[in-house]
């Protein structure tokens, strides 16, 4: 019987939800309370599921702590997973990132921080290197910080070539096709309405980006406001916003098997972050944006409670399992990827990530709740 | 070589066997910071809570040595004599 996982962060804690159908899940008790969970990466490769965690507490700072066995025991790297260097003269703010590298690649796990810089661990997660192309970037000094941080929220490495894709808020989308070694901004055909050039090289606010599983040129990303694709690796993008009953949202999905699939979570407005109309719901495509499909089956007539940038992830069961949490601290999983929801959990704190899994290797019993 | 007496909030205890005091070998005159490193000394973790990777006190944590916020004094670079007591305190923070 397969059990999947699902690891949702929330600002004062971490709590730990698994099933054998994805229908009814058991809930830990928290872990690591009070501290608050921006990241998490569920890492399946080489038969052991691994769970990465970037924490952060307001007193005592971030750090990475990871588990082998569902929960039962974490470990803490001695000398902290990430850490800036001495003479780099400043200290790391907050771990927004955590992603495993593809089969092909094991061991490397990316992280993307605040301070924006990105990091690559080639040891499972244990100690990660700081991206001195990314960090020494001659842009850096006009990159700007969005409300929650100045970070690099997302890393997307390609998994077959050395491309790797990072979205930054405030500087958007840039892409190294050298491994790393140097970077480009690719924004073009994103708008940045907030700022005088509505149309800069860099600046864009992204929110999230997700790399098509069929065509890794393919992107999707969710801006504040507008949400777009490329088809050319991100050398250019054009709108798919249409069909979406608003551009604005956080959330930005895409199938782990099957392309032209992605999922958004739509809210209202930059100054209205709400769903529209309250009304809480997922919305696919499988034509790569071309049309939407509305999901709410399952979800509450009246929401007023955003989803982060990272409340929400995927599994690669099949169906995939599509899994959210609400700033109002309600999780939903669909096993059928988001036709139907159901609430796993509620009154938690503000989730601020969400991933899931298919447990697999040998792990610790379930955890009752 | 003298020794002060360092105070640990509950949160770190856990990282010094579980004692509410640490007494740490300083050659006077001492500073905090020197007070800090050597109560550092094989134990990166508690390092890592007290002070970022610059050096600097976290934000939401705070020493005071005899009663007085180092913050207030010289930071760091306060002056611990013989026989002082250094209290490590959690500030408030969170919401």
């Amino acid at each position: 019987m397969e059990t999947t996982v699902i690891a949702i962060g929330t600002k004062k804690g971490l709590w730990l939800a698994t099933s054998t159908d994805r229908q009814n899940w058991t809930l830990s008790q928290p872990h690591h309370l009070m501290s608050e969970i921006p990241s998490i990466g569920i890492d399946t490769r080489g038969g052991r599921t691994r769970i990465l965690v970037g924490m952060m507490d307001w007193h005592w700072g971030p750090t990475v702590v990871y588990s082998d066995d569902l929960g039962s025991t974490w470990s803490e790297p001695e000398q902290g997973a990430i850490k800036f260097a001495e003479s780099d003269e400043t200290a790391l703010g907050r771990i927004w990132q955590l992603q495993p590298d593809s089969e092909d690649r094991p061991g490397v796990v990316w992280a993307g921080c605040e301070p924006i810089s990105v990091w690559k661990s080639t040891d499972g997660g244990q100690h990660f290197e700081l991206n001195r192309g990314l960090w020494d970037h001659p842009h850096r000094s006009e990159w700007g910080a969005g409300f929650g941080g100045a970070a690099a929220h997302t890393v997307i490495p390609h998994p077959v070539d050395d491309t790797v894709h990072v979205a930054m808020s405030t500087g958007g989308v840039y892409r190294s096709i050298d491994g790393g070694q140097s970077w480009e901004p690719r924004n073009k055909g994103i708008s940045a309405y907030f700022m005088p050039d509505p149309n800069p090289e860099f600046g864009q606010c992204v929110h999230k980006i997700a790399r098509d599983s069929e065509n890794p040129e393919r992107l999707y990303a969710q801006n504040h406001h507008g949400v777009y694709r490329s088809d050319d690796g991100a050398e250019t993008w054009e709108s798919i916003a249409d069909g979406l009953p608003a551009d604005f949202g956080f959330v930005m999905l895409s199938h782990p098997r099957r392309g032209g699939t992605a999922w958004v979570i739509p809210l209202k407005a930059d100054g209205e972050r709400i769903p529209p109309d309250a009304r809480l719901a997922v919305h696919r495509t499988d034509d790569a944006g071309a049309t939407w499909t509305r999901l709410d089956n399952g979800l509450p007539s009246s929401e007023y409670n955003a989803v982060l940038r990272d409340a929400a992830g995927v599994d690669t069961a099949e169906p995939v399992g599509v899994y959210f949490g609400t700033r109002g601290g309600t999780v939903y999983a669909s096993a059928d990827e988001g036709q139907t929801f159901t609430e796993v959990a509620a009154h938690l704190p503000d989730v601020l990530c969400v991933r899931a899994a298919v447990v697999v290797g040998a792990t610790a019993p379930v955890p009752s709740p | 070589m003298s020794a002060v007496t360092v105070l640990i909030p509950t949160l770190l205890r856990p990282l010094v066997e579980d004692r509410s005091a640490v007494e740490v070998p300083v050659d006077a005159p001492a500073t905090v910071s020197a007070v800090l490193d050597a109560l550092s000394e094989g134990r990166p973790v508690l390092a890592r809570r007290i002070r970022d990777e610059t050096g600097a006190l976290r934000r939401y944590v705070n020493v005071y040595v005899d009663g007085e916020d180092v913050r207030r004094v010289d930071g760091l670079a306060t002056s611990v004599t013989p026989g002082s007591e250094v209290m490590i305190i959690q500030s408030v923070a969170g919401g």
